[in-house]
């Protein structure tokens, strides 16, 4: 077992996949399929051109803010090692894992669009994506709630002696949240079925991951909290692969929790309102670009005999097709009717609400003087 | 029929719903064993075991948080805050989660928590073991706010609150934990929420009230009424949603109005009443409204008993506005 049989207090980087996309010698690889390893590829891809879609979408005034994951995609796909009744509690840059459970692009944009056919109802800015259906819970952007939420879960469901797992995402800023440490304390004390994934990316927005912690590592600090982290190698995909089946399988056997330090890099800006040539060297990321996770893959499926340019563009026509059509439709749906804003506040409107509502339905609607909804 | 009071209503709240539905757990602060500090989980444990009723760290922005994380999941959780004075390291997972993530997750995903917490000053508690923090929580769209003031009320409430589909911020008088006795049936039964009840029929003037404020009420009431005034008693029971017809009905009748709470005075709950009854029933109106609250100053240990809206402040917002 890697992450068990590692003391957590060792922070040397778990890898599996060079640079060049071969497996270091002498190494145990999870098994992954010949169509898993493609579906893989595909799903990392998907993220990476739904990304320059979206951002290009976003400078050309059409999508409002974006958040993109250029960089770190094989994070996302850490979600593969779970089974589809296991619960995801994803901060804000984890779409892949919501692509891999079965989102549909059409969700996903509508989300961006904040239309009437948006699973959550034009509620959220974009990115804040909630798929029930999925086990993909709604998204907050204060960092870090979903940290205890997801121990909740998970406790949960072993007091309903249920194997469900709980995977929940962060990035290593959140980590100086009290919310980190009280939902791995909260884990520790009841063994809780959970998979804290921090995603170090190495920049909160402008803060740097120095500013975070003076600890050695951030998968160090589960020792304190009484069981193991490992760090692993953030842009290969096959080693996250192999740490997430080894916490995955400690969660369902009862052992408790797990904190996997995912060590990657953010290429891009925190945010569409970001401007990253600020506050840090532009030649760190160009130094990340040899690294890419999807680049990895790509040359690991070269040595299994899998890939081809065709299959590539294969699949960058399917996605952007997809997009294409994704948002051709979501340009065409209206915003949502004015008086779905009271609905869901309660699961029945109180007599305030409706008062509120009836007074807001005696107007016209609000015609923005700018242009748009 | 058992005479109770507010700590033997709960613990018989809890108990019946937690044998008729396998999915209430209570979770908090030596809620388990102990049966918490105020006895209200008491029992509890030995009953049901440690799936069901809990001890945690003392961490209440982890109690929340998990607990919300169980109603996701499907659970009901009863989470106990031992004070609410110490309930703001949860207000983020109250304010910002709790309350938000069915509207948030487009009705996807509701979060039935029902938070119990005793508030209140009057038992020598000081800053930090005595606030009324309930003006936070009926500002908060998304959370339901429900304060009895009566064994009665508060099993009937309780249960009415863990059966719902939405967040309730449920808080009880502690200063009354027990000094508040009364008829409690032994079965099932609810008091829905958003209904108000009128304590005493009266002619001239309103009084509008909740939690252990009632009984400071009751009492200036029984000095008034003996000197020939007739208040008419509205005890609200859930801050929201708000029983707004009775209280307007009984303002409009009565045509004057008297708001005793003891929270801070500024930005209180009796501010939104005054100006809901500004908005509704001004015109039958036949004096200002009066507030009698606590002053706008921390919670003071040695001076209490000043701080506290008592019943003479009571009487003499009575009398002052009967005889405007």
């Amino acid at each position: 077992m890697l992450v068990s049989a590692r003391p957590p207090a060792d922070d040397s980087l778990f890898s599996l996949l060079d640079d060049d996309g071969q497996v270091r010698p002498g190494s145990r690889v999870p098994e992954v399929s010949d169509e898993l390893a493609r579906k893989l590829y595909r799903g990392m891809l998907q993220v990476r051109v739904v990304d320059e879609r979206m951002m290009r979408l976003q400078r050309q005034g059409r999508l409002g803010f974006y958040m993109l994951s250029i960089g770190e995609e094989a994070t996302h796909f850490a979600a593969a090692a779970l089974r589809p009744a296991d619960w995801i509690f994803p901060s804000y840059r984890e779409p892949g894992a919501a692509f891999w459970r079965g989102y549909s692009m059409t969700d996903y944009v509508n989300q961006l669009f904040g239309n009437a056919e948006d699973p959550v109802k034009g509620r959220q800015m974009p990115v804040h994506h909630s798929a029930r259906w999925l086990n993909y819970v709604s998204i907050s952007s204060p960092v870090g709630t979903q940290i205890p939420q997801a121990v909740g879960m998970a406790w949960a469901a072993k007091i309903s002696k249920k194997d469900d797992v709980a995977l929940v995402y962060f990035g290593e800023g959140t980590s100086s949240t009290g919310q980190f440490h009280v939902g791995m304390n909260f884990a520790g004390v009841f063994k809780a079925p959970c998979i804290f994934f921090c995603r170090n990316n190495g920049w909160a927005i402008s803060t740097d991951q120095k500013h975070q912690t003076a600890a050695r590592s951030f998968a160090v600090k589960a020792l304190a909290y009484g069981f193991p982290g490992v760090r692993v190698d953030g842009n290969d995909l096959l080693a996250i692969l192999a740490v997430m089946e080894d916490a995955v399988a400690r969660a369902r056997a009862g052992e408790g929790p797990t904190l996997i330090e995912a060590v990657t890099y953010r290429r891009s800006g925190h945010s569409s309102s970001d401007d990253p040539s600020v506050y840090r060297d532009p030649n760190e990321p160009k130094e990340w670009e040899r690294r890419d996770p999807i680049d990895r893959w790509k040359r690991y499926l070269g040595t299994r005999g899998l890939y081809s340019e065709a299959l590539e563009e294969q699949y960058r026509k399917e996605i952007n097709d997809e997009v294409s059509d994704a948002l051709a439709h979501a340009e065409q749906v209206a915003p949502p009717a004015v008086e779905t804003m009271f609905d869901d506040v309660f699961a029945e409107l109180t007599p305030e609400l409706e008062e509120q509502k009836r007074y807001l339905l005696s107007f016209p609607r609000y015609v923005n003087p700018h242009g748009g909804s | 029929m058992p005479v109770w009071n507010i700590i033997q209503a709960v613990n018989d709240a809890l108990r019946i719903e937690m044998r008729r539905d396998p999915r209430v757990v209570v979770l908090g602060e030596d809620v388990g064993k102990f049966g918490g500090v105020f006895r209200a989980t008491n029992g509890l444990f030995d009953e049901f075991g440690p799936d069901r009723v809990f001890d945690t760290p003392l961490a209440e922005a982890g109690i929340i948080g998990a607990a919300i994380g169980m109603a996701l999941y499907g659970l009901k959780p009863v989470p106990e805050i031992q004070f609410a004075d110490f309930i703001y390291p949860a207000f983020d997972q109250i304010v910002n989660e709790l309350a938000k993530f069915r509207y948030r997750s487009g009705g996807q995903y509701p979060a039935p928590v029902v938070i119990r917490t005793p508030y209140g000053g009057g038992i020598r508690g000081g800053h930090y073991h005595s606030q009324s923090p309930e003006a936070y929580f009926v500002h908060t769209p998304g959370l339901k706010v429900v304060i009895p003031s009566n064994p009665y009320d508060a099993k009937g409430l309780l249960l009415s609150a863990i059966r719902g589909e939405d967040p309730v911020i449920f808080m009880e008088p502690k200063r009354i934990y027990r000094a508040a006795k009364g008829e409690v049936p032994e079965g099932d039964y609810t008091v829905p929420l958003g209904q108000a009840k009128i304590v005493r029929e009266g002619s001239q003037v309103t009084v509008l009230c909740y939690g252990a404020m009632v009984h400071t009420v009751v009492e200036a009431v029984e000095k008034v009424a003996a000197e020939g005034f007739d208040p008419e008693i509205v005890d609200l029971r859930t801050l929201l949603p708000l029983d707004s017809e009775t209280v307007l009905a009984s303002v409009r009748k009565t045509g004057r109005a008297v708001i005793a709470y003891e929270a801070p005075k500024t930005c209180g709950y009796g501010a939104e009443l005054s100006a809901l009854i500004c908005e509704k029933a001004l015109m039958h109106l036949e004096a200002p409204i009066a507030r009698v609250a606590g002053f706008d100053t921390p919670f003071p240990y040695s001076l209490e008993n000043e701080y506290m809206p008592s019943p003479d402040r009571v009487a003499k917002a009575i009398r002052d506005t009967a005889s405007f």
